[in-house]
């Protein structure tokens, strides 16, 4: 399909790089095909495996970065952050996990909500911090992505959300699974007011999240080989006591089972994100530039 | 039965054996009084247990196989039940069951978790863990609700939705996903009971509504004591450690504004009385039933939005 398609530039991925799956070694082995890459190599182009095409997780500012325009980005809700509602403590208080994390991850919380502008169509974008905490969904997550969906009714700019996370947080306890039922809710009232909601699901989208908010998008989107699924693999293997199928809950298993709209490639995200979003909208198609 | 399903319950069984032994004696010498003071003596150590019970403890009473389950409070509370099944699209679940009820005078939709009693129909019913078709029998259940004006009556209790090969094929997540929005946005009363065991994403995919109640011994979480015991203790048998830090009991759950009623369990749990404890759900059911009638549509989907949208702890800094 991409013959016609301009090479496109690649995207800078941002100077200050963030932490995501890529060592800072000279050399990386990929995943896919366990041929060694350059590093180098391998964030030019996107944290795609050049040999095989395996993406590798990329952080959550890099996600902004590649699909809002440049410039007139507008960061929402950035103070919100999770409390410890219960006192809750394992091997460790869940006030200090807390605290490491958002030094760790760099951020408050396990997701990121800005305004700005994907190929020139305003939109209200969420994207999860795979990074804080395996992106787990506690209040605060909740709070953001309901207020996330709240701005995009009031402004009636298009909802993306990009999800990457392991589910609800258990450090929450029960106030973790009632953001799947105060965010749903919240996108009834979306749904109502015809705004469009694309959901793009990234390695690894499991429990919670996936059995709310990201399958309910108009679209579901995911990009290539990305785990998806309401239980995690090993719980269901335990359960069944056998293998489970060869790429079992993967994005392509779940487009063949009929749960996913598109299996998009990092590269051409932000192109097919808009071009679905221009559709919805209504507005005329871009004109291609010479 | 050799171990109690509820060990804490030692002390109860063991006078609840001696009343039965002395019960089958002749009548005589002294019979009587020594019955009284056993009985008394049995109400005294159920109190006892029963008001020092932890977190853990309540879990177990909140799974014991004595507990009601959907089908008898139907049985109990309500008349011209119908059962029906199926989502229309891949098979009939009996981990949920559904139907259309008389309650008190009205014709209500009853949706709720079945787990079955004997090992042949806890097999058949999975256990009370449904897969996707479940939830879609639920959900197309609540839409003929929504059309023909009667409120949905939902009761609670699974271990959760089950994981399996088929069950994410056939998109569990979707189905869960798609209930919630649903439920959010169904314009009929929805009442919620848990009765048993609010297993996590499974659970709530029935727990949207404009009221939820639960049973005294009742428990609802993200996820189970044992799950959450084997991944942050990496020991499934600090599930009572688990259960503690999760705060997953009625009065934990009233605190956090999560469920609106605690409905009383008799004496010993409501596998001690199941008959008491159907009865006063029936009582909660009614009041809440009678409150929410009242009410035009739009004023339930404004409340029940409220209801949700606050629920939560975190602060904002900067
Ligand atoms: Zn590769």
């Amino acid at each position: 399909m991409a013959w016609f398609k301009k090479a496109k530039r690649q995207r800078p991925v941002g100077r200050e790089r963030p932490r995501s799956q890529v060592p800072e070694g000279l050399w990386v082995k990929c995943e896919g095909c366990r041929e060694i890459i350059y590093s180098k190599e391998l964030l030019k182009n996107l944290r795609i495996c050049p040999k095989c095409g395996y993406h590798f997780r990329i952080s959550a500012r890099e996600r902004i970065e590649l699909l809002l325009d440049d410039g007139r980005q507008k960061e929402l809700f950035a103070g919100v952050q999770s409390t410890d509602p219960l006192a809750f403590k394992d091997s460790k208080p869940y006030k200090d996990r807390l605290k490491s994390y958002r030094k760790q991850a760099g951020e408050k919380s396990a997701v990121i909500v800005v305004e700005g502008e994907m190929e020139e169509i305003p939109i209200v974008l969420a994207v999860m911090v795979y990074g804080f905490m395996g992106g787990s969904m506690g209040s605060a997550v909740g709070e953001k992505i309901t207020r996330a969906i709240e701005e995009a009714i009031h402004t009636e700019r298009p909802l993306v959300v990009v999800s990457a996370s392991g589910g609800a947080r258990m450090q929450e306890g029960v106030l973790s699974l009632m953001q799947m039922a105060k965010i749903s809710a919240a996108l009834a009232r979306l749904r109502d007011r015809r705004v469009p909601f694309l959901s793009v699901l990234t390695d690894p989208t499991t429990g919670g999240v996936t059995a709310s908010f990201a399958m309910l998008g108009d679209l579901n989107i995911a990009e290539p080989g990305a785990l998806i699924g309401f239980a995690g693999p090993r719980v269901i293997q335990q359960t069944i006591g056998e293998n489970l199928p060869e790429g079992f809950q993967r994005s392509e298993f779940l487009l063949q089972h009929g749960f996913l709209d598109l299996v998009v490639k990092r590269t051409e995200l932000k192109e097919t994100l808009a071009r679905c979003l221009r559709h919805l909208l209504k507005m005329p198609a871009k004109v291609a530039e010479s | 039965m050799c171990a109690l399903e509820a060990p804490f319950e030692e002390p109860i069984e063991e006078l609840r054996r001696r009343i039965d032994e002395l019960e089958g004696f002749p009548p005589g010498s002294g019979r009587r009084k020594e019955l009284k003071k056993l009985r008394s003596d049995l109400e005294k150590t159920t109190k006892e247990v029963y008001g020092r019970l932890t977190r853990w403890e309540k879990t177990l009473v909140a799974r014991h196989s004595d507990r009601p389950y959907t089908l008898e409070y139907v049985g109990c509370l309500m008349t011209d039940w119908v059962e029906i099944h199926g989502d229309r699209a891949h098979a009939d679940d009996a981990a949920i069951v559904a139907g259309m009820a008389t309650f008190r005078g009205r014709s209500v939709a009853v949706i709720g978790h079945q787990k079955g009693r004997g090992t042949k129909e806890r097999i058949e019913r999975n256990f009370g863990q449904p897969r996707p078709e479940g939830y879609r029998k639920a959900l197309r259940v609540m839409r003929m609700a929504e059309k023909f004006g009667l409120p949905v009556l939902t009761f609670v209790d699974t271990p959760g939705a089950y994981p399996g090969v088929g069950a994410e094929e056939r998109g569990q997540a979707e189905a869960i996903a798609r209930n919630l929005i649903e439920m959010a946005s169904l314009r009929v009363p929805i009442i919620v009971t848990i009765t048993g065991e609010g297993g996590s994403g499974g659970a709530l995919a029935l727990g949207v509504g404009d009221r939820v109640l639960m049973l005294e011994y009742a428990i609802y979480s993200v996820i189970s004591p044992e799950g959450c015991a084997a991944i942050l203790w990496k020991d499934q048998q600090k599930k009572p450690e688990a259960a503690e830090a999760m705060r997953l009991t009625a009065p934990d759950l009233l605190e956090l504004g999560v469920v609106d009623e605690i409905v009383p369990e008799p004496l010993g749990g409501a596998h001690a009385d199941p008959n008491e404890a159907c009865r006063a759900v029936g009582e909660a059911l009614a009041r809440n039933l009678e409150e929410l009638e009242g009410k035009s549509p739009d004023e339930l989907l404004e409340h029940r939005y409220e209801r949700f949208r606050v629920l939560g702890a975190f602060d904002e800094k900067g």
